[in-house]
């Protein structure tokens, strides 16, 4: 079992995911330099968190054409798993691995505070060690998490369970509130995945979240039903 | 050389250019004849007050700056201190005023651009970043939209970047603070490296290549260090907005990973950030500090617009470049490094044997000038001090004891609603607080932001302190209190204090009753640092903040950075739970002298009473050294559960802030007693104290642990489910639940701001 760590110029939070893969889990991990047009020997890819080429365009959209996310394509197609976290999450709806759209936090700020997500799947290897329910505490930090798709679809995702994640409040209530909700995202959507189930974004952070220094251990739970997922396969 | 000028040296050009007839005098003496116009370029940037500290250069001595723990002291692109287990800190501070004024988004942005090459120059990773903030009062519309510009470029810059806003600290003030038409923007900067792998500003080896890094050279920020920081600021400051930088976050980014892996090559002898004066700051200083010359040429400068002149190149303060000395031969090592991160670098020129800045053009020499003297040979002023002028005298009147019972809770609430004293939440939850998963202690969370440093047991605490109006009453008694608040708060969250980078904020040099507040608050800072065993490692000095001749309060801002030998070992700031016990920790007992003097430079004063006057507490240094001995031996007993120091609001704000910060509704009943008016009691500052939790079965020790320390400690009370009671006395005077003052200090100045507040 292998995981690799894309990075993009701009990149800043590979170092955290692979600190987590590598030196808390103990698992193998390299980095995957944006110029690669192949991924080969690699179980699970995370696209980090960052500002990828600066986003100075449209958050991801630079990056959704880089070499590496061609390489990623064709890895997701042959049923590679795919993490994106917050920027990362972003590039995978530029690049329509994933569907829908990123707009600014309802205050047009950037925020950067603790949040509660409530787990609305578990049938991924993403969340297969969570329980539905579940409430962990990850932080966000993300000027655009304002998740946005189109209705129809909005309801082919819900249709398809492809909602992994949603902003909740630490009791596990699902309520548009600025406190529980702080980006305005659409049906409090933090985390979804394709129909095959094998490529997950979410703008939180769970790597920052994986260790009880920081104050929230929860993030294990994702990065550990990885390690299950793919142990099991 | 006559013939290369195309602008004719006359003495209105030398005036233009802020240098004397003295100064002028100097530069042809070290050139032995007239200079070029771009020689006279360079002088004008390198002998500026920002670059040339010729003001401050003869106070600036005063200040310690060694010790066991500092390898290195000011004079580098910042200061280096041993923390143990191999590594080093390197740390700075640095203002941004004159820009973030004229353009605070973009001026805040490139301040904290600016200090983070400062450290990865140094070949240390950047790990946090600290602000130090100084704005009028948010009712005054360019004041609030100053400070949205400020906090919103600092985040800009921050965040893309990667490197996390752990603290800091913001103060609203009116007149006569200054700050309404003169904003701070100090912004700290840490980073950390195994020992041997600092690196240093120095030209070595004759015939090393050197090479340009980063961005290209175009026209913006030229004369950012000498007329738009040294000088005061007038009606038409707003045309100086060409002068300010752009920065980009993001090719810094790409420099700093591009810089740490060539490092790592071990080919590059030496490098310099280039800030303020560009190329012709890093070229001389890095000559001069290693003692040889450096020669360029100005055609192979990466250039992003056409026909640029010497002049302008040798002076552009374009962001985000860096210059760097190669070993000879192993120049590609360096080059492909940057070039895989997609950045230009360029070999421009080489090290010479002869101590000579040479600079050509196509061929052709601009300027040639004596490293050294151009570096270091600045005249240095010794400027005439003056006391100040008469002021307000206007104390307050204490209220009688009824009326103050009466007015005590609209009062309390209307204190914690005071911007200086809300919630700063509006502020850095637009930071990225979290990035590189270090943040052990969140902004809000404890006295000093804490990180821990992955690999090892250790922490290391940072914080910046310093209160504008204290030094306006007494520069020398503000400064020390200054000193001994950040010490105090590195304490407060189990930090040994460790070293000071110091950010030194004055009105115009030339006026002697500034001079003279400069000089007493480098005494107040140097007799503090001698105490607390912190020697100063670097900072900078801002003077010309002033605005249509008024100036700033005296503003020194200290950075202090402390260390936890053991990061399971830090305290938090708020109360952990109901039951346990609040102890008082240090203060003097007994009635002040000049009890109404003293409060009436307290916030309490300034925010219920409108006066601003009188003189700031006293200090006795040695006591307050024995404070923090006795609060870390108490911690390091295992007795206390969180830990808050008291400062502008007074003990009631200290306990409501205690009660803030718990992660569960907890409150707090105390017993307060004296035979001070109410108002000193419950909101008079005073140094040297902090509030402890600690379980009651400690109690008994604690007291004991402090009467060998010489130290006051009394139990105030206890910390309750909700309920916030103050009793003084034997009446009861406050009670209120602990939700309402929380809402009352959450929605302080935040949505006038546009912020999110809950």
């Amino acid at each position: 079992m292998k995981f690799g760590v894309v990075v993009f110029p701009g990149s800043n939070c590979d170092h955290d995911a692979f600190h987590v893969l590598h030196d808390v889990l103990g698992q193998p991990a390299e980095w995957i330099w944006h110029e690669s047009t192949d991924i080969i020997g690699l179980d699970a890819v995370i696209l980090p968190g960052g500002f990828a080429y600066g986003d100075y365009l449209r958050t991801g959209a630079i990056a959704s054409h880089s070499p590496v996310m061609g390489a990623v394509k064709k890895f997701a197609a042959r049923g590679g798993l795919v993490l994106g976290i917050c920027n990362g999450f972003q590039i995978l709806l530029e690049a329509g691995l994933l569907p829908g759209a990123m707009l600014r936090n309802r205050r047009l700020k950037f925020l950067c505070r603790f949040v509660h997500l409530r787990v609305e799947a578990t049938d991924t290897p993403f969340s297969s060690a969570c329980q539905m329910g579940q409430v962990l505490k990850f932080p966000i930090a993300h000027m655009e998490g304002n998740y946005f798709a189109e209705p129809a679809t909005l309801k082919e995702l819900e249709a398809n369970h492809q909602v992994v994640f949603r902003y909740a409040t630490p009791g596990g209530e699902v309520v548009d509130d600025e406190e529980t909700n702080p980006n305005g995202a659409l049906d409090n959507i933090a985390g979804i995945t394709n129909r095959e189930r094998n490529v997950l974004g979410l703008m939180p952070h769970p790597e920052r979240a994986s260790e009880p220094l920081l104050g929230s251990t929860d993030g294990l739970a994702l990065f550990r039903s990885l390690v299950d997922s793919l142990v099991a396969r | 050389m006559a013939a290369m000028g195309q602008v004719v040296v006359t003495a209105d050009v030398v005036a233009q250019h802020g240098l004397t007839a003295e100064e002028y005098k100097r530069i042809k003496q070290i050139l032995g004849r007239e200079p070029t116009f771009t020689e006279l370029g360079i002088f004008s940037v390198m002998w500026s007050e920002h670059c040339s500290y010729k003001s401050s250069k003869v106070h600036l001595k005063r200040l310690p700056t060694t010790g066991p723990q500092v390898l290195q002291g000011p004079g580098e692109n910042a200061g280096v201190v041993d923390i143990g287990d191999g590594l080093a800190a390197v740390f700075k501070i640095e203002s941004h005023n004159h820009p973030s004024f004229v353009e605070p988004f973009q001026g805040a942005a490139t301040g904290v651009g600016g200090i983070l090459r400062d450290i990865f120059t140094m070949g240390a990773r950047p790990i946090a970043i600290l602000d130090a903030l100084r704005f009028g009062l948010p009712e005054d519309p360019k004041s609030r939209s100053i400070a949205e510009g400020v906090v919103g470029g600092i985040a800009f810059y921050g965040n893309c970047i990667g490197v996390p806003t752990v603290g800091g600290d913001a103060y609203f003030e009116g007149e006569p603070s200054g700050y309404a038409r003169n904003p701070l923007v100090n912004a700290l900067a840490l980073g950390v490296a195994p020992k041997e792998k600092i690196f240093y500003a120095r030209a070595r080896g004759v015939g090393n290549p050197v090479i340009y890094v980063g961005a290209k050279t175009g026209r913006d920020g030229i004369h950012g260090a000498s007329l738009l920081a040294s000088a005061e600021f007038d009606e038409a400051s707003q045309r100086k907005r060409p002068n300010v930088q752009i920065g980009d976050p993001f090719l810094e980014k790409l420099l700093l990973e591009a810089l740490l892996e060539a490092l790592d090559t071990g080919a590059i002898v030496g490098l310099q950030d280039m800030g303020a004066a560009g190329l012709t700051c890093s070229t001389c200083e890095m000559a001069a500090r290693g003692g040889t010359g450096v020669e360029i040429e100005l055609q192979r400068v990466p250039q992003r617009e056409e026909g640029m002149t010497p002049y302008e190149i040798m002076l552009s303060e374009s962001q985000e470049r860096m210059l760097v000395v190669a070993e000879k031969g192993r120049e590609q090592e360096v080059l492909n490094t940057f070039n895989k991160w997609g950045l230009d670098a360029v070999i421009i020129g080489q090290v010479t044997g002869d101590g000579r800045l040479r600079v050509r053009h196509r061929g052709e020499v601009v300027a040639e000038i004596p490293a050294r003297p151009l570096a270091d040979e600045c005249p240095v002023y010794e400027r005439p001090l003056a006391p100040p002028s008469p002021r307000s005298e206007k104390l307050v009147e204490f209220a009688s004891a009824d009326t103050a019972a009466r007015d005590l809770r609209e009062n309390f609430l209307r204190l914690l609603a005071a911007p200086t004293l809300a919630c700063k939440r509006w502020i850095y939850q637009q930071y990225d607080h979290t990035v590189r998963t270090n943040t052990v202690l969140l902004p809000g969370q404890g006295d000093a932001a804490v990180l821990r440093l992955k690999g090892t047991r250790r922490g290391l605490a940072l914080t910046v302190d310093g209160s504008g109006r204290y030094c306006y009453l007494d520069p020398r008694r503000g400064a020390r209190l200054a000193v001994a608040e950040a010490a105090r708060n590195l304490v407060a969250v189990g930090a040994r204090p460790w070293a000071v980078t110091d950010c030194l904020n004055f009105g115009n040099p030339e006026k002697p009753e500034i001079m003279r507040q400069f000089s007493e608050v480098i005494d107040g800072v140097a007799e503090a640092c001698r105490v607390f065993n912190t020697p100063v490692t670097g900072g900078n000095v801002s003077f010309y903040n002033e605005t249509q001749g008024k100036p700033i309060y005296p503003t020194p801002v200290i950075g202090m950075l402390g260390v936890l030998e053991d990061i399971e070992r830090r305290i938090p700031g708020g109360f952990q739970k109901p039951g346990s016990t609040i102890v008082l920790l240090g203060g003097t007992p007994g009635t002040p002298d000049s009890v109404r003097r003293i409060f009436s430079s307290s916030e309490y004063a300034r925010v219920i009473c409108g006066v601003v006057a009188g003189e700031p507490p006293a200090i006795d240094l040695e006591y307050e050294k024995r404070v923090h001995g006795c609060c870390l031996e108490l911690m390091g007993r295992g007795y206390v559960l969180a830990a808050h120091d008291l400062a502008e609001g007074g003990l009631l704000v200290a306990l409501a802030e205690a009660c803030f910060a718990a992660a569960n509704r907890v409150g707090a009943v105390v017993t307060l007693a004296g035979s001070l008016p109410l108002e000193a009691v419950c909101f008079g500052e005073e140094p040297s104290r902090l509030l402890l939790e600690v379980d009651e079965n400690h109690l008994a020790d604690l007291l004991r642990v402090a009467r060998q320390y010489q130290v006051e400690a009394r139990q105030l009370g206890w910390t309750t489910a909700g309920e916030f009671r103050v009793h003084f006395h034997g009446t009861l005077v406050l009670e209120e639940d602990v939700v309402r003052l929380a809402e009352a200090w959450r929605t302080g100045p935040g949505r006038p701001m546009g912020g999110v507040t809950t």
